[in-house]
């Protein structure tokens, strides 16, 4: 068979085959997507009041002493023989100690690989607590009781270890100060 | 204690869930009847086939696979870089512009071996038309160009003719791949991962500062993703980023979706040659080789870090998801090089050198599961050497299913697994001669060989990871790793059709008693020596340059220093 007519053949296919891998099954799932989980087909977001604050599943900065930090991000290539890696743990514990944190947990120190972790340990949540209930002026029972409704962990396939979502905490956080603020108007 | 349980279990499931995709996949490529199919899948693909202008007769000759794969391949690069080079307005709401010629170049060809090697970051370069129309649609075109090359040669070492390459890509899409990735994408979508066309949304977070939610046409991509082999992120987090694996149970799906169709394609090998005694023991082999490396792996990761032991204890977390954990990000890295995979969910570049040595050796290897279709190629080269060389020890005719196994099946065989090499030493001599400038380098020491031949290596082997620190969106790193993936993709499939086709060919034998049997433990074992020999030798040199010298530097300040002490004591 020639040539002409082995292209005429590969072009009909790449047509084919382009239309079914595409188009065919592409739209039937974005219209299920739609039906069966709205929510998570758009990315799983969270609202302060109407405003999109971030999604449930992605992690988001936070470097304000009155918001529960999650992970470094930034450098998670550093190869475990690179002298970097070790300058940067040493600051990152030099700051946390400085922030009252004196044996940080070691999600703290590390970068996760994707840069927007959602999670921290229990542990890392924990030695933020004092902090936070000093800075938003709430009782440290409070803060344990939030941070116990904001677990994910291994029980439901989350995580595999039990860990806390950052923002969902922080979220709750915020409502709980304001409505805090409104209670207990100091003298 | 939990992820070691996890690790198991996937395996587990792994290895009772193989027999029977096997057996539908026996069924698929023996076009036997699958009534639940057939009643209106055949019309399709009859019309279809009639359509292209193609009968769907038998291919007589390795060339006659290998002419309409080549120029279909061809067809569909061209227009995934005419996307990738134009990219139109539509379906681009951030209004991203053509890529740069080398890059849509590298991207192109990465996505048509079936590597996706990403030297971009697709979220801030790539629109939906392109990552759909380009990049979901080369993933599937790969993945079932791989599947029908894999079954070809199945056919051809079972004696029968090869069969058509239309009809085999064809059935590969709408009976395998297309229906098991929409059975995951749906599992996905449901477990949290996105699937709209809704643009990527940018946000003010709770600080007030700017975050980019890059949501997306997701769950499909990510089903295709792996159940292909593919591991092309849609962002460049790949599957450490929460859209794309968003929880413990997703990643332990998604681990078991890289290995079972390789898997299941061993077992279907043993329905094809009628003895499954045959493929179960390939399959033991290769789980065998998977275990250690999982073995190793897992546990250096969950060891940590010596370096960091003055500021932390515990597993190595850096560039890792607390979802996962160490330990089943290290089990990911195996499972993701041994299979060819490619996705990662965690920095291999900053995993343990004992997880980066154990990755390099299965890109080395390349059967460790393998690529889709190719990955029982290849072992079956390795088994006929091994038949080969056992038959020169023990003075037997040298037979394998039946078939002599002669000169030209032996000269195959090793150019076959001469070309591996070629394509990952050479670049990576001339790339290491060129400086660390111009390797784009950015991790010191002997980690830095690493960086270099892992890019290559995982080029050439079709897999697509990489030790990602690495500087490769230059036009140095795009040219020559596009030559790598091309000369690791399309010169062994076609060594590997000419294999096949010739060794179907000859004249079938009964066994007799000077029969050497294939499908014992002791052979399988002696297949494990020649696998290992062969396969890894080759490049021992460089792996005790990078990941060896790197794991013992980090040995020093404990037991280096004790070794020191004692021979300065005994002088």
């Amino acid at each position: 068979m020639s040539i002409a007519a082995q292209l005429v053949r590969g072009l009909r296919l790449t047509l084919v085959l382009w239309l079914l891998t595409v188009v065919v099954i592409t739209l039937p799932l974005l219209g299920l997507a739609r039906l069966v989980a709205p929510d998570a087909a758009s990315g799983s977001l969270l609202r302060q009041g109407n405003r999109v604050v971030g999604s449930r599943l992605v992690g988001e900065g936070f470097s304000s002493a009155r918001y529960l930090q999650g992970r470094p991000a930034g450098a998670p290539n550093l190869a475990a023989s690179n002298p970097e890696l070790a300058t940067r743990v040493a600051a990152a514990a030099s700051r946390w100690r400085s922030a009252g944190v004196t044996d940080p947990a070691p999600d703290l120190l590390l970068d996760s690989g994707s840069g927007v972790d959602p999670h921290i340990s229990l542990a890392a949540a924990r030695q933020q607590l004092p902090r936070l209930a000093r800075e938003r002026g709430l009782p440290l029972k409070e803060l344990e009781r939030l941070l116990s409704q904001h677990q994910e962990g291994p029980v439901a396939l989350q995580a595999i270890e039990p860990v806390v979502n950052v923002l969902g905490f922080n979220l709750a956080l915020d409502r709980l100060s304001d409505g805090s603020a409104i209670r207990t108007p100091t003298p | 204690m939990l992820p070691w349980l996890l690790a198991a279990t996937t395996l587990a499931v792994v290895a009772l869930t193989a027999p029977s995709l096997g057996r539908y996949l026996f069924d698929v490529f023996d076009e036997r009847p699958q009534p639940a199919w057939d009643r209106w899948l055949n019309p399709i693909e009859a019309g279809l086939l009639r359509w292209i202008g193609d009968n769907g007769r038998s291919a007589d000759t390795a060339m006659g696979y290998m002419l309409p794969l080549l120029i279909s391949n061809a067809l569909f690069g061209a227009l995934a870089l005419l996307l990738l080079l134009v990219q139109p307005a539509w379906l681009n709401p951030l209004g991203f512009g053509g890529l740069r010629w080398d890059l849509a170049l590298h991207t192109t060809i990465s996505f048509l071996t079936n590597t996706d090697q990403q030297h971009l970051v697709p979220e801030q370069s790539l629109g939906n038309l392109a990552q759909l129309g380009a990049m979901q649609f080369l993933m599937f075109v790969s993945a079932a160009t791989g599947l029908a090359v894999g079954f070809a040669v199945i056919r051809g070492f079972s004696g029968r003719p090869i069969g058509s390459f239309h009809r085999d890509l064809l059935r590969a899409l709408t009976r395998v791949l297309i229906p098991a990735s929409l059975l995951l994408a749906l599992f996905f979508l449901v477990s949290g991962v996105p699937m709209t066309l809704a643009p990527p949304l940018e946000i003010i977070t709770l600080e007030g500062g700017r975050q980019l939610l890059p949501r997306g046409p997701i769950a499909l991509f990510e089903a295709i993703k792996q159940l292909g082999e593919n591991g092309g992120g849609f962002v460049s987090a790949n599957s450490a980023h929460p859209y794309e694996n968003p929880t413990l149970l997703t990643n332990l799906v998604s681990t078991w979706a890289m290995l079972i169709i390789p898997a299941a394609t061993i077992d279907a090998f043993g329905r094809f040659v009628g003895n499954r005694r045959q493929s179960n023991l390939l399959l033991a082999l290769v789980f065998a080789l998977l275990l250690i490396g999982a073995v190793v792996a897992m546990t250096a990761e969950q060891a940590g870090n010596p370096v960091l032991e003055r500021w932390l204890s515990g597993g190595n977390l850096q560039g890792k998801e607390l979802r996962f954990g160490p330990a089943l990000t290290g089990l990911w890295a195996v499972v993701t090089t041994g299979t060819m995979t490619g996705a990662v969910n965690g920095a291999i570049d900053a995993a343990m050198p004992l997880t980066i040595l154990t990755a390099l050796f299965n890109l080395f290897l390349q059967v460790v599961f393998g690529g889709q279709g190719t990955g029982i190629a290849y072992l079956l080269v390795f088994v006929l050497l091994a038949v080969f060389l056992t038959g020169l020890m023990v003075g037997r005719t040298p037979e394998f299913l039946g078939r002599k196994v002669e000169k030209p099946q032996v000269v195959w065989a090793s150019l076959i697994l001469l070309i591996h090499p070629i394509f990952v030493l050479i670049p990576t001599a001339l790339t290491l001669a060129g400086g660390t400038e111009l390797a784009g380098i950015s991790n010191p020491g002997s980690h830095g060989i690493s960086q270099v031949v892992y890019e290559y290596a995982s080029a050439a082997a079709n897999n697509g990871s990489g030790l990602e620190g690495l500087g490769d969106a230059t036009p140095w790193w795009n040219i020559t790793t596009s030559l790598s993936l091309l000369g690791g993709r399309f010169l062994p499939i076609a060594a590997l059709l000419a294999l096949a086709d010739g060794f179907r060919r000859k004249p079938a034998l009964e066994p007799s008693p000077g029969t050497l049997r294939t499908d014992t433990g002791l052979f399988t074992s002696v297949t494990a020596v020649v696998l290992v020999i062969l396969g890894a030798l080759t490049f021992f040199p460089v792996l005790a340059l990078g990941p060896i010298a790197e794991a013992l530097s980090l040995l020093p300040v404990k037991t280096l220093g004790a070794i020191g002490d004692v021979l300065n004591l005994a002088s």
